[in-house]
C-alpha cells in the first residue's frame, strides 16, 4: 500500500497546454480575454477554450480574405500537395486526436482512432480533388456559333463553417477540407461544446505548408460567434452543417443581405470508413465561370482567321 | 562558339546516385536472373562509360512476370480505392524525397541535361503519380458510369526518350484503376525503372504489382504477344506500333499506341518573335529532339522568314552543347549509336535532296554520341526531312504565305501528335487550332505537359490519350 502510494507520489506531474485560436495563421487568445470551461463526456474538466467574441469573428474575415488571394491562385496541384501533407502531419499526431476525440465525445480509444483514421484518410480524398474537380464539373461548351466557349469552377471567397456540434473531429475535417480544397478561405467555429480537437488541427495546419488565413479556428458560442458573420458583407457563403433549425434559419436570413451561398444544416458524422464523400461539399462553394472567345470563322479565302 | 564569356564547369554531384554493377529482373517483389542468365550493358551516352550490366528477359521471364501480375491482380484490383491512392501517394513522395538521385541517374543513362531532368523529367513523374492517385478512390466520378472495372494484367513498353516520365505515364493510371503490370523499358535506359523498382519496395506495394522486364524488342514482343495480358500499352515508333496492332488483332487485348510525329510549329507574322524564337528551340532542341510531340518542321510566314531565321540563327549559337551533367548544359548526348546514326543517315539525305543545312559553330565531345542543332531551311513538303521523323536536334523550315496554306501543310503528314501556333491573335489561334489534325496544340508555348491535360496522337501518332481524365480509359473495361 505504502509503496504504492509512493510511485503515485513520484509519477512525473503534466504539463497542461493552453488551447488557443487559430488566426491568420497565428495562435491569439480571444481579444475579449474570455475563457469558458471544456468538459469530457463525464463533465470532468478538460481545459478552458476561448470564448471567441465579435471582433475575434472580424479579425478572422479579414484574414480569410487576405489569404484568399493567394491560396485561390494557387496551383491546383500545389494544393493538393498542401491537403496531403496534412494528412501526413495528423498521421503523426494521431495518438494526441485520438485521445482528444475520445475524450470530447466519450469514445474507447479505439472507436476514437476509427474517427481519426477516417479523417486522416479523408483529407487524402479532397487532396486528390484539388485538380480534379474542374475536369468533372468544367468544360467546354459546343455553342452554335464560331466560339470557343469554357466553363471552368472557381472557389467562391472566404467561407464560414459551423463545424458539426457531435463529430468533433471527423466531422469538423470533413467540412472544412473541401472548402478549401478548392480554393476558398475558411473561418470555422468549432463545436462548442467540444472545441479542443478542432484547435489542435490549427496546430496541425500550421505545420503543413498552408499559408496562415486559409483556415481559421474559433472556439466559443457558436450562436454568438456565427451571427455576426452570418451578417458580414465581405462573407461569400456559410455552412451551416452545425446549427440547429431555429439558429439556421435565423443566419440564413442574415446571409440573405448578401446573398451568401446557404449550405443548410446536413448530417456530415459519417464514420463509416469506406464511405465515399461524394463532391456535394466541393460544389457547394464553386462559382462556374464562363469564358467566350472567337474563333474567327473560316471564310472561303481564310482571310477571316 | 564565338561567346562574349565563358561559363565555368558547374557539374552536379554524380555522389547523389549509387549504381550497381548489376541488376537483375524485377518479378514479384525479387530481383531475379534471367531465365536463360542472359545480361546487356547499359552505357553513359556522353561517356561510352558502361554503368550497370542488366538481365535480359526472354520468354520464360514474361510469362514468370505476367503470372505473378495476375496472382496479384485479384487482391490488388480487390483494394478499397482509398487504399491503392495512399500507395501511390507514398511512391509520388518517395519519387518527390529521391528526385535529386533520379534525376543524376537519368542524365547518366539517357544522356539528357540534368537541367531537363532535374527541372523537367522528375517533377511531373512526381506529378503524375500524385494526379492518378487521386483518381483511385475517385472512379465513379471520372465519367465511366459506376464503379468502372480494371482490365487485368497490363504488358507496358517504353521509349528511351524519357524513361521515367514514360513509365510514370503507363503505371500511375494503370495502378490508380486496379490493374498490375509487366514493364518493359528500353535497352538502352534500363536504370531509372529498376530504381523504381526500390522505390516500389520502401511504398510497401504488394509484391507482384509492378514487374519490370529489362530487355530488346523481343523482350516487347513477347510481353505484347502473352496470352494473359489484357492491355498493352506503348509508347515508341510508329513501325513498333503498326507491328503491336497487328499482333494483337483478334485478341480482347485494349490497345493504346502512342507512337512518332512531325509536329508543325507555325509562326504567323504578327507573332512576338523572341517568345516564338523561344518556342520553337524548346520545340526542337529539348532533349536533343528526341522528342515524339518535338515541333520538327518550323512553318514560318514569308514575310517574316528572314527576320526570324536570322533571330533563332542568333540563339542557336548560344546553346551550349556538352557534359549533360554540367547544369548550364543545354544540348546533351544523343541516346544511342544506333539513334546518332538514323540522325546522321537522314540529315545527310537532307542535303542529297537539295535543301540547305546550317549549324552552330559547335565543338563536340570526342566520346559519347553527339549531333550539333541543325537547321535545314529551302526545305519543301516533298523532302524526306520534312516528312520523316528524325528524332534528333534537327529543324526543318519550311514557308507559308496565307493560314490557309499554314493548315495544309501543317496537316500533309502521315502523323498528327502535336502542333505550335504563334500569333498575338486570339481568334487566329483558335481558327487554326480547329483545323490542325494533332492530338496536342500548343499556342505561344511549346512542349508543356502535365498530368491533368490529356496527351495522345491522331493518325498515325497513335491512338488513345494518357493523362488527364480521359487517360483512365485506357485501362479500364469500359
Amino acid at each position: 500500500m505504502s509503496e504504492k502510494t509512493e510511485k503515485t507520489e513520484q509519477r512525473r506531474l503534466s504539463v497542461f497546454k493552453t488551447y488557443k485560436l487559430y488566426v491568420g495563421g497565428k495562435f491569439p487568445r480571444s481579444e475579449s480575454g474570455r475563457v469558458y470551461e471544456v468538459t469530457d463526456s463525464k463533465g470532468e474538466w478538460l481545459a478552458n477554450a476561448p470564448l471567441s467574441s465579435r471582433k475575434d469573428a472580424r479579425d478572422a474575415v479579414v484574414a480569410a480574405r487576405k489569404a484568399f488571394g493567394g491560396w485561390s491562385g494557387a496551383t491546383a496541384y500545389n494544393r493538393g500537395q498542401i491537403l496531403y501533407r496534412v494528412a501526413e502531419m495528423l498521421e503523426g499526431r494521431k495518438d494526441q486526436f485520438v485521445r482528444e476525440v475520445a475524450d470530447a465525445e466519450g469514445l474507447s480509444k479505439s472507436k476514437a482512432a476509427v474517427q481519426v483514421d477516417a479523417a486522416i484518410d479523408r483529407w487524402v480524398w479532397y487532396a486528390g480533388w484539388t485538380d480534379k474537380i474542374a475536369q468533372v464539373v468544367g468544360g467546354g461548351n459546343p455553342v452554335a456559333g464560331p466560339f470557343f466557349n469554357l466553363s471552368t469552377p472557381e472557389p467562391t471567397g472566404v467561407v464560414v463553417v459551423l463545424a458539426p456540434q457531435k463529430s468533433s473531429f471527423l466531422g469538423l475535417v470533413s467540412v472544412v477540407a473541401p472548402v478549401i480544397a478548392t480554393g476558398n478561405t475558411v473561418i470555422v467555429i468549432a463545436s462548442e461544446k467540444s472545441p479542443l480537437p478542432a484547435l489542435s488541427l490549427g496546430e496541425v495546419l500550421a505545420t503543413s505548408d498552408l499559408p496562415g488565413g486559409v483556415v481559421n479556428v474559433l472556439s466559443g458560442k457558436t450562436a454568438e460567434i456565427a451571427t455576426p458573420l452570418a451578417a458580414h458583407q465581405d462573407v461569400n457563403a456559410i455552412d451551416l452543417a452545425g446549427a440547429d433549425d431555429v439558429l439556421a434559419k435565423e443566419l440564413e436570413i442574415a446571409a440573405a443581405d448578401n446573398l451568401k451561398r446557404v449550405v443548410r444544416p446536413q448530417a456530415v458524422d459519417n464514420a463509416d470508413y469506406f464511405a465515399n464523400p461524394g463532391i456535394e461539399r466541393l460544389t457547394a462553394f464553386l462559382e462556374t465561370k464562363t469564358v467566350w472567345h472567337p474563333t474567327g470563322a473560316l471564310g472561303a479565302s481564310g482571310s477571316s482567321y | 562558339m564565338a561567346s562574349a564569356f565563358e561559363y565555368a564547369p558547374a557539374p552536379e554531384s554524380r555522389a547523389v546516385v549509387d549504381i550497381a554493377p548489376s541488376y537483375g529482373l524485377f518479378i514479384d517483389g525479387e530481383f531475379t536472373e534471367a531465365a536463360d542468365g542472359r545480361v546487356f550493358k547499359t552505357v553513359s551516352p556522353s561517356t561510352e562509360e558502361v554503368l550497370s550490366e542488366v538481365a535480359q528477359a526472354g520468354t520464360e521471364d514474361v510469362d514468370r512476370a505476367v503470372r505473378a501480375a495476375r496472382k496479384a491482380f485479384e487482391k490488388w484490383s480487390a483494394l478499397p480505392g482509398s487504399e491503392r491512392a495512399k500507395y501511390l501517394f507514398r511512391i509520388a513522395r518517395i519519387i518527390q524525397e529521391r528526385s535529386r538521385e533520379l534525376a543524376v541517374l537519368e542524365t547518366l543513362d539517357n544522356g539528357k541535361p540534368i537541367k531537363e531532368t532535374r527541372d523537367a523529367d522528375l517533377p511531373l513523374v512526381a506529378a503524375h503519380f500524385f494526379y492518378y492517385a487521386g483518381w483511385a478512390d475517385k472512379l465513379d466520378h471520372a465519367g465511366f458510369g459506376a464503379n468502372p472495372r480494371p482490365l487485368g494484367v497490363a504488358g507496358q513498353v517504353i521509349p528511351w526518350n524519357f524513361p521515367l516520365l514514360m513509365l510514370a505515364w503507363k503505371i500511375a493510371p494503370a495502378l490508380a484503376t486496379g490493374n498490375t503490370v509487366v514493364l518493359k523499358p528500353a535497352e538502352t535506359t534500363p536504370l531509372s525503372a529498376l530504381f523504381f523498382a526500390d522505390i516500389c519496395r520502401q511504398a510497401g506495394l504488394p509484391k507482384g504489382v509492378v514487374n519490370i522486364l529489362p530487355g530488346y524488342g523481343d523482350t516487347g514482343a513477347a510481353l505484347v504477344e502473352h496470352p494473359d495480358v489484357n492491355k498493352v500499352a506503348f509508347t515508341g515508333s510508329t513501325a513498333v506500333g503498326k507491328a503491336i496492332a497487328r499482333q494483337v488483332a483478334g485478341t480482347k487485348k485494349k490497345v493504346t499506341l502512342e507512337l512518332g510525329g512531325k509536329g508543325a510549329n507555325i509562326v504567323f507574322d504578327d507573332a512576338p518573335i523572341d517568345q516564338a524564337v523561344e518556342g520553337i528551340v524548346t520545340g526542337i532542341f529539348f532533349n536533343q529532339g528526341q522528342v515524339c510531340c518535338a515541333g520538327s518542321r518550323l512553318l514560318v510566314q514569308e514575310s517574316i522568314q528572314d527576320e526570324l531565321l536570322d533571330s533563332l540563327k542568333r540563339r542557336l549559337s548560344t546553346l551550349r552543347l556538352g557534359d549533360p551533367l554540367d547544369k548550364n548544359t543545354d544540348i546533351g548526348a544523343i541516346n544511342s549509336a544506333e539513334q546518332l546514326s538514323r540522325i546522321t543517315s537522314l540529315v545527310e539525305r537532307g542535303e542529297a535532296e537539295g535543301a540547305e543545312r546550317w549549324s552552330p559553330a559547335c565543338e563536340l565531345p570526342s566520346a559519347g554520341y553527339w549531333f550539333a542543332p541543325t537547321l535545314f531551311t529551302n526545305v519543301t513538303q516533298a523532302h524526306t526531312i520534312a516528312r520523316d521523323e528524325i528524332f534528333g536536334p534537327v529543324l526543318s523550315v519550311l514557308t507559308f504565305r496565307t493560314p490557309d496554306e499554314a493548315v495544309a501543310k501543317a496537316n500533309n503528314s502521315q502523323y498528327g501528335l502535336s502542333a505550335g501556333i504563334w500569333t498575338e491573335k486570339g481568334s487566329r489561334i483558335l481558327a487554326v487550332a480547329n483545323k490542325l489534325r494533332a492530338g496536342v496544340v500548343w499556342s505561344n508555348t511549346f512542349n508543356k505537359f502535365d498530368p491533368t491535360s490529356p496527351f495522345g496522337g491522331y493518325k498515325e501518332s497513335g491512338f488513345g490519350r494518357e493523362g488527364g481524365r480521359h487517360g483512365l480509359e485506357a485501362y479500364l473495361d469500359v
